[in-house]
């Protein structure tokens, strides 16, 4: 093959540069608003007010912004209520969706095709915002962790990559189970389970980063402030502007530069644990997205 | 026939039995977390009261989506939710696509996965960061006022302005998808034979020929599917992201259906209205995945079903 290297012409060559280049502006421009909050978040407050313009790094050094947004209790709350939706739900999550996408795989099931549909059409049609809410309100779901929890223990999409998944385990495998006598739920759990680490990997990240990152139905239903998770603790900081908690003692001159690094800083709290996961998992990540390729 | 069929039928039983207990838990998340609320969307066609319930709430027919169609809002909104789709499709749907060709002629390896890790990453930045991030910067003290005074422009509050709303929105959209939607055409790429790229080199062709006959007809079924998925939820834009990026001053043109009906329906609980409008909502995206769906079918012979 070497052989037959063809010479590039030259419009080719400044293809290349001109492609290189541009996927190095695209690179900068998702990652600096990142880096400029990251930043900032250090910068000392009165700096960063008189600053007009971008940074790169910060401006003095100061982590009183994050001093104070760990001293609000509510923050901390946030991270608590969270971690316990994100543990006990991801769990159930894998639990509920191994279950249907076990079933789904199987062969020679008489009814699969009509549960397949059963599943697959509240893809495409639901009843609505209102009429969900209201459901939930009907199993007394509202103003608890566990209406975050339960509802949203399938998510359809994810069954369908994991069915796909299941679905290239062998036959003889399980057959062999069955003939030693096993049932199905063990050979989902002693068999199909253990051999399909890497898309559980896959799954465990989609349903994590999206508790992680859910704010809607909990700013719907959760009423007691307690129980609110980080999203919503977050939510209140940066669109209501709700930083008195954090800026109590401090001049009122001051309270804007402060209010604009506590921002900055709680922006970066929230979100550095999958910052700091995020380049790990990431061939993870788009392994999913690849088998979620495929048609389902 | 029929004795064949609850023979069959007693057979699958007895084979699968275990099988069908274990996807008993599976169709009651179904039943009560998607079918409930579809019954329960019933109180679009009724007077609903909660302490009547959905059952015995008196019904009152088309009115609650004559009420829609007569209202003030129904012509704004219904061409922000159309505008908005629209530009998120034109603008939206090819972005990663074209990313992932500019990649794809990408020889470093390194080069490569180093951009991919980079352009992923705002798809995992949760919705509030992201739209806290842009209310910030469209300050007027803001980052984005910076950057356009250095180009000679005047500070202004950019979200408050109606006629930036649509382009903040579906470029920062953009901005925190572009990277994860082009990974489903990076592997549609690499499937794509590497043979017919070598036959066309040897035949002289350019690398803007080899595109345009070779690569784009490669991945031309993927591109489809997602045209067809892209559109039968055209009308479905996100109200989450609005919701948290829009505000009264906006709503001239930030306003979309989905939007109203959390403001009518979760914050006024006028529920069968708001429901009516929902239920709307739905019918038209179910019509028009159906049309894209057999419109595929027709020309190209791809299809999601």
């Amino acid at each position: 093959m070497n052989a037959m290297k063809i010479k590039k012409s030259p419009a080719e060559k400044v293809f290349t540069v001109f492609n290189y280049i541009l996927l190095t502006f695209i690179m900068l421009i998702c990652l600096y608003p990142v880096w400029y909050v990251l930043v900032a978040s250090l910068s000392d407050s009165s700096l960063l007010m008189q600053h007009s313009g971008g940074l790169l790094k910060p401006l003095g050094f100061s982590i009183s912004a994050y001093k104070k947004v760990f001293d609000n209790p509510m923050i901390l709350k946030g991270y608590g209520n969270t971690l316990f939706i994100l543990v006990i739900g991801v769990m159930l999550d894998i639990f509920m969706t191994s279950l249907g996408a076990y079933f789904l795989s199987r062969k020679q099931v008489m009814f699969k095709n009509v549960i397949m549909m059963i599943i697959v059409f509240t893809m495409f049609f639901s009843g609505g915002m209102i009429p969900f809410y209201l459901n939930l309100k009907d199993f007394k779901l509202t103003n608890t962790l566990w209406g975050l929890i339960i509802p949203f223990m399938i998510n359809t999409t994810n069954l369908i990559i994991l069915r796909t998944s299941f679905e290239s385990i062998p036959d003889s495998l399980i057959e062999a189970a069955q003939i030693d006598g096993a049932g199905h739920f063990k050979i989902l759990m002693q068999i199909v389970l253990p051999l399909s680490k890497a898309i559980l990997a896959v799954m465990i990240l989609y349903y994590g980063v999206g508790i992680w990152n859910a704010w809607f139905w909990a700013s719907a239903i959760i009423r007691t402030r307690e129980l609110y998770p980080l999203q919503v603790v977050l939510r209140e900081i940066l669109m209501q502007n709700d930083v008195s908690a954090m800026t109590a003692g401090v001049g009122a001159a001051d309270q804007d530069a402060v209010a604009t690094t506590i921002k900055y800083a709680t922006i970066i709290v929230a979100t550095l644990p999958i910052l700091c996961v995020y380049p790990f998992l990431q061939k993870h990540f788009t392994q999913g997205a690849m088998v979620g390729a495929v048609k389902g | 026939m029929k004795e064949t069929f609850s023979v069959r039928l007693k057979k699958d039983f007895r084979r699968n039995k275990m099988l069908y207990l274990l996807v008993v838990p599976v169709l009651l998340f179904y039943l009560i977390f998607q079918y409930r609320p579809m019954y329960g969307a019933l109180i679009a066609f009724k007077d609903y009261t909660p302490t009547l319930g959905v059952a015995d709430s008196p019904w009152v027919g088309l009115d609650n989506f004559n009420r829609f169609f007569n209202s003030v809002y129904f012509n704004r909104l219904i061409k922000n939710t159309v505008l908005l789709s629209v530009y998120n499709l034109v603008f939206g749907f090819p972005a990663p696509i074209i990313l992932a060709l500019l990649l794809n002629e990408i020889k470093s390896k390194k080069f490569k996965s180093a951009t991919q890790t980079v352009t992923y990453l705002p798809h995992f930045i949760s919705l509030i960061v992201v739209t806290g991030m842009l209310r910030d910067f469209s300050l007027t003290s803001g980052l984005f006022n910076d950057i356009i005074t250095f180009f000679g422009g005047e500070r202004s509050a950019l979200l408050q302005n109606p006629k930036l709303y649509r382009s903040i929105y579906v470029a920062s959209s953009i901005w925190q998808e572009v990277g994860w939607g082009s990974i489903i055409y990076l592997s549609a790429l690499s499937g794509v034979d590497s043979e017919l790229y070598e036959a066309a080199q040897i035949d002289g062709a350019g690398k803007w020929k080899q595109m345009l006959n070779i690569t784009l007809p490669g991945i031309a079924p993927t591109i489809i599917i997602m045209l067809t998925m892209k559109i039968g939820t055209l009308m479905n834009m996100g109200y989450e992201k609005t919701i948290l990026l829009y505000n009264p001053a906006t709503y001239e043109t930030a306003d979309i259906i989905s939007s109203y009906v959390y403001r009518v329906g979760l914050l006024e609980q006028d529920w069968s209205y708001s429901t009516a409008i929902g239920l709307f909502n739905s019918i038209i995206n179910l019509t028009l995945l159906l049309i894209a769906n057999k419109l595929a079918k027709r020309f190209s012979e791809t299809s999601l079903w």
